[in-house]
């Protein structure tokens, strides 16, 4: 079984600033790691690999420092690491960044073996989109089960898979055929501690790196800037409530002195609430 | 009801510029809401949206339509009602047994040829697992722009849909335009938007419109649905009274105080981002813009310093109660009330003086 996964390079979100005064993003010294929902689709298809036997590659688009995501899935067990880079792609948004790693994965089944399933994380932490899997779901003709919870079985052979699928209200069991494309729910797995080899290996590896055309994409105004339909027109920080928060004194008072007054004036504020509070709450 | 003009490649154009729309895209005209009907029930999400489409479809002096795709049945002729009621003035319907669970095929189908026929300027879907999914996948058939998850939605002075949503994590916002493609679409999450009232309409014009699709050519077949638990449902999105907790609590067994105090007085619990990266608690207990967007009457937030992100989702609380021993933390920014303490000294504390306040046998002390 030939498996893809598709992951991205990110800023870690716990450490970026906004410029207070600029409102801009203060990149330098942020560090990046792999969107962390994608491991989790990373963590699956080595699950997937172990059972049923095959080769994993993961892709990524980005620019050239985007390498070091790559050796790090390297470092978890990945077989083989492709990354999509050219200055085209700059600008790209979501449906111009389905149609380039889409072109990527033709060419990748084209080179390495056509993939039986193509993973992607459930959405990435810098758009928080979750556009990208159901673009290149589509674009490749693949069939799409976004937020799966659980892979329940595969036969390879049969071309069969059944998967859990998280809806609003419960869970879906769906019955389908492969090739798919598959988003992983967060929390579905643990990812694996990549093994000594696995580094050496990693370190050791090379990565094959594409350039647009050598993708096998021939229209570039498909790509990047050119091929998104939407554009970025202000970016702005949100404005704050002219009034700060009202504190309560804290002079001289025990934890529950304070607490009877913090109630005193949410009641004051909300006098409703309470009648409310009297006959729902207290359970 | 074809694609071939939307493959014309688009003109070169820098970030900014307004360009002319396509001649082909110049007849698209009116705000569609997607109704999301999914096992028998109308999600809110698609009230809120219907309330949102409104306003622009009145800024723009055109029409606002549901568009409800669902099984023959009570179940969608409620959901039709349900659209007039919170506001559409028509609604395109595509019954069919088909779409009796949501399944990507059917349902892209559905909606692809529904705009292809009928050609709407916009159209807006919640940000829920069912609306994402299809969305991606009908703005990828189509070709056109997607904005996902957005906070504000408006009209700019030339018509174009000004689609507003958190960027790099929460930590601003940004304005994105679709400008040479129709439909403009865009999805909202549950709660971002208010709700708006309901008005007892009578049912409008209903366009109906025929899935061209066989169950034989569906290749996705749904084996079973289990239904969520009730008591594991959170309810943390739709809740009048919320208490949270954030890194300030020190540990993830301090979170049983956060716990105790929404038991107390009725309240629905989560906790901030942080706390779910650690996996303190699960991801469908996070408020905030990248977890629960909520709208209480009354929110506490415990040890929850008030990122960015975290304020987008919680904004629209009538009362925002912030404990917190920072007084420097952004969160008393945006608080109604604060008290510069520890949370974990103070929860306890709160949670015995509700208990004392609300129980039935304190009526003298109300009176008093």
């Amino acid at each position: 079984m030939h498996i893809v996964i598709c992951i991205k390079q990110v800023p870690d979100s716990a450490q970026i600033r906004v410029h207070p005064v600029t409102n801009t993003i203060m990149r330098q010294g942020v560090p990046t790691i792999i969107n962390p929902y994608d491991l989790f689709a990373l963590e699956e298809a080595l699950r997937l690999r172990g059972a049923h036997g095959g080769e994993v590659t993961v892709l990524t688009m980005g620019p050239p420092m985007a390498e070091d995501a790559l050796r790090k899935a390297l470092t978890y067990g990945a077989d083989r690491a492709v990354l999509l880079t050219d200055r085209c792609f700059a600008g790209s948004d979501t449906l111009a960044t389905s149609f380039a790693l889409s072109r990527a994965i033709v060419r990748i089944g084209e080179t390495f073996g056509a993939p039986d399933i193509v993973f992607a994380g459930k959405q990435t932490i810098d758009g928080d989109t979750a556009q990208v899997g159901p673009g290149i779901a589509k674009r490749l003709g693949l069939l799409q089960f976004t937020y799966v919870a659980k892979i329940d079985s595969i036969d390879v052979d049969a071309r069969e898979i059944t998967v859990k699928r998280r809806s609003e209200g419960g869970t879906q069991m769906l019955k389908s055929r492969l090739p798919c494309l598959i988003t992983m729910l967060e929390g579905t797995n643990e990812i694996r501690r990549g093994s000594l080899d696995d580094a050496m290996r990693a370190a050791r590896s090379q990565i094959v790196k594409w350039s647009a055309a050598e993708a096998g994409i021939e229209d570039f105004n498909k790509c990047g800037l050119r091929g998104s339909p939407t554009v970025v027109k202000r970016v702005f920080a949100p404005t704050t409530r002219a009034e700060k928060a009202t504190q309560i004194d804290m002079t001289d008072k025990t934890q529950h002195d304070l607490a009877d007054e913090l109630i005193a004036s949410i009641f004051t504020r909300q006098p409703a609430l309470e009648h409310e509070l009297a006959f729902d709450g207290g359970q | 009801m074809s694609n071939a003009n939307r493959e014309a490649p688009p003109s070169a154009g820098r970030a900014g510029i307004k360009r002319e729309l396509p001649e082909h895209f110049r007849d698209y005209r009116h705000v569609w809401v997607f109704i999301e009907l999914e096992r028998g029930e109308v999600h809110p999400v698609s009230f809120e949206l219907l309330g949102e489409g409104r306003k622009l479809a009145d800024k723009l002096g055109i029409q606002l339509a549901g568009i409800v795709l669902g099984p023959p049945g009570e179940a969608t002729q409620h959901a039709v009602a349900e659209a007039f009621a919170y506001g559409a003035d028509l609604v395109y319907l595509v019954e069919a047994p088909l779409l009796a669970d949501y399944r990507n095929e059917p349902f892209t189908k559905a909606m692809t040829d529904l705009v292809n026929t009928h050609k709407p300027e916009i159209l807006l879907l919640g940000a829920t697992t069912l609306g994402r999914d299809l969305a991606g996948s009908v703005a990828t058939t189509l070709l056109t722009g997607l904005t996902a998850d957005c906070t504000e939605l408006d009209v700019d002075v030339d018509g174009s849909l000004a689609a507003t949503r958190p960027t790099f994590g929460g930590s601003l916002l940004c304005t994105i335009y679709t400008l040479n493609y129709r439909p403009q679409m865009a999805t909202v999450r549950p709660r971002v938007m208010a709700m708006p009232p309901r008005t007892a309409k009578p049912v409008g014009r209903v366009v109906r419109h025929k899935l061209s699709m066989t169950e034989e050519e569906i290749i996705t077949k749904v084996l079973g649905f289990n239904l969520d638990r009730q008591s594991a449902k959170a309810n943390l999105a739709y809740a009048d009274i919320v208490v949270a907790g954030g890194l300030g609590l020190g540990s993830a067994e301090n979170l049983q105080l956060v716990k105790n105090l929404a038991r107390a007085i009725g309240a629905e619990y989560g906790c901030s981002r942080p706390l779910v990266q650690k996996g303190w608690m699960p991801a469908d207990r996070q408020v905030g813009q990248t977890g629960k967007t909520i709208r209480p009457k009354l929110y506490i937030a415990a040890g929850i310093s008030g990122a960015i992100q975290h304020r987008v989702g919680v904004e629209g609380a009538d009362l925002i109660v912030a404990i917190n021993t920072d007084p420097n933390a952004p969160i008393f920014e945006f608080a109604h009330l604060g008290i510069v303490t520890d949370a974990i000294r103070f929860l306890p504390a709160l949670t015995e003086a509700f208990t004392r306040r609300l129980s039935p046998h304190s009526h003298d002390k109300l009176a008093s």
